[in-house]
């Protein structure tokens, strides 16, 4: 990754805004393919505005948000997706695409889950959406399976020594989704409210739930 | 293949850059790149597993630099002109010239959410028993196709724990290469950080890897 001249504080490294020309090529090539492609019959451009749509307002991280808090406050889908996360999951709902088979991890004082595709950017759509850029990066995908301490860290997730860690590489079509630790002092919340503190972060495994603080 | 995209292990990458906010999409090419791959996969002129073999087999140097949507749309390209589907010239004009390659189906905006909801599954019926079984310790191949494989390179010849069988799961080394689904038995396999990176490993930690029954031998 080069690194950028003019760098605002956002994206340093990313090759996503280093060149603006470019990127003006890019945009232009992109534009003129799907052009030919729907002048060809291949594809329609209404198609690609749903598609987009569908990622943008429908399938994202409120998704497997759901799907903790809910594992969080009830047990016997606890039960359940402990035995069968893909059925579980599914139940819910959430059976789109990169979500075929799925296999929650739990949390626990002695085992951190982190997820990671090192060979491409395999990711659990269905329930997170689509993967941010960080997780797609080179330095991500190359760092977490050798050094995951060190990745965390340096998403300011310092974990005690004693705290083993499975660093889960996606390389099948079987997808992994953290289900992070219940935050301290949330008794009695509803399941709507404990969503409010998992962060897709702490679905991934970058990161613990949210402390309840203000969030309620 | 042992090309850029078999990151694992590969050091002097520099920070993880994480973006405050980051937007779902950088830039309107990047929201058409990702609906048209997607729209195209569903002509049904090739599977996931020769997408993913398309995207990685580029210069190494390259495919590190590369935006992400870019490889994607740069291998759908790529895809489409071995088909014969487009030619450069029609891209650089944005006219479509020659005749149109005949695909098997395309994608109706009142079709993408059935089609997005149903997914496609990898598992098939199984055939047979699995060799191994949950407990059993396995050594894996030391291979090094020049095609697609799902075997890093940094988990080749290592021993690792069998933690779960997945199921009967279509075999990308195949699949990627056009040669049919070819499905085999999955399995979670799970290495010690030592076992893999050696001193530079932590005694406690543990990295699982869905791999194949090819991909697995017993241990001597």
């Amino acid at each position: 990754m080069s690194p950028e001249k003019n760098s605002s504080s956002h994206d340093h490294g990313h090759s996503h805004h280093h060149d603006h020309s470019h990127l003006t090529d890019i945009d232009a090539r992109v534009r003129a393919l799907e052009t030919v492609l729907s002048a060809k019959g291949y594809i329609d451009s209404d198609a690609v505005d749903k598609i987009v749509q569908t990622y943008t307002t429908k399938i994202g991280p409120q998704n497997g948000a759901h799907v903790v808090a809910k594992t969080w406050c009830d047990p016997e889908f606890r039960k359940w997706i402990e035995r069968d996360s893909t059925a579980a999951i599914h139940s819910l709902g959430y059976t789109s695409r990169q979500g075929e088979h799925i296999e929650a991890v739990f949390n626990s004082d002695t085992l951190h889950h982190l997820i990671v595709c090192t060979l491409c950017s395999c990711y659990p759509w269905s329930v997170l959406g689509l993967p941010p850029a960080w997780y797609k990066s080179p330095p991500y995908r190359s760092r977490a399976v050798f050094d995951p301490r060190g990745v965390l860290e340096e998403f300011g997730l310092v974990l005690p020594p004693s705290t083993g860690i499975e660093v889960h590489d996606s390389t099948s079509e079987v997808r992994y989704l953290v289900i992070p630790q219940r935050p301290e002092g949330t008794e009695g919340w509803t399941e709507s409210e404990l969503s409010r503190l998992v962060t897709r972060n702490s679905m991934i495994g970058t990161a613990v739930a949210s402390a309840p603080g203000d969030r309620r | 293949m042992n090309g850029g995209a078999d990151l694992g292990g590969l050091m002097g990458l520099g920070p993880i850059s994480v973006e405050k906010n980051e937007p779902l999409f950088h830039a309107e090419w990047e929201k058409r790149a990702f609906g048209m791959t997607i729209a195209l996969g569903a002509c049904g002129q090739w599977n996931i597993d020769t997408s993913r073999y398309t995207r990685e087999n580029v210069h190494p140097a390259d495919y590190m630099v590369t935006p992400y949507y870019k490889i994607w749309i740069d291998a759908a390209i790529r895809l489409m002109k071995q088909r014969s589907m487009i030619s450069e010239t029609e891209i650089e004009t944005g006219t479509a010239i020659d005749a149109s390659a005949a695909v098997n189906r395309k994608l109706k905006a009142s079709d993408v959410e059935t089609v997005l909801s149903a997914g496609g599954p990898a598992n098939r019926p199984a055939q047979g028993r699995p060799v191994w079984q949950v407990g059993d310790h396995i050594k894996t191949v030391n291979n090094h196709p020049r095609t697609h494989t799902r075997l890093p390179r940094y988990a080749r010849d290592k021993t690792g724990e069998i933690t779960k069988v997945h199921g009967f799961h279509v075999f990308p080394d195949s699949n990627a290469l056009g040669l049919g689904e070819d499905p085999r038995w999955l399995y979670q396999v799970t290495f010690k950080s030592r076992d893999l990176w050696g001193e530079q490993g932590n005694p406690l930690d543990t990295i699982s890897l869905d791999l194949w029954e090819p991909y697995l031998r017993a241990l001597q």
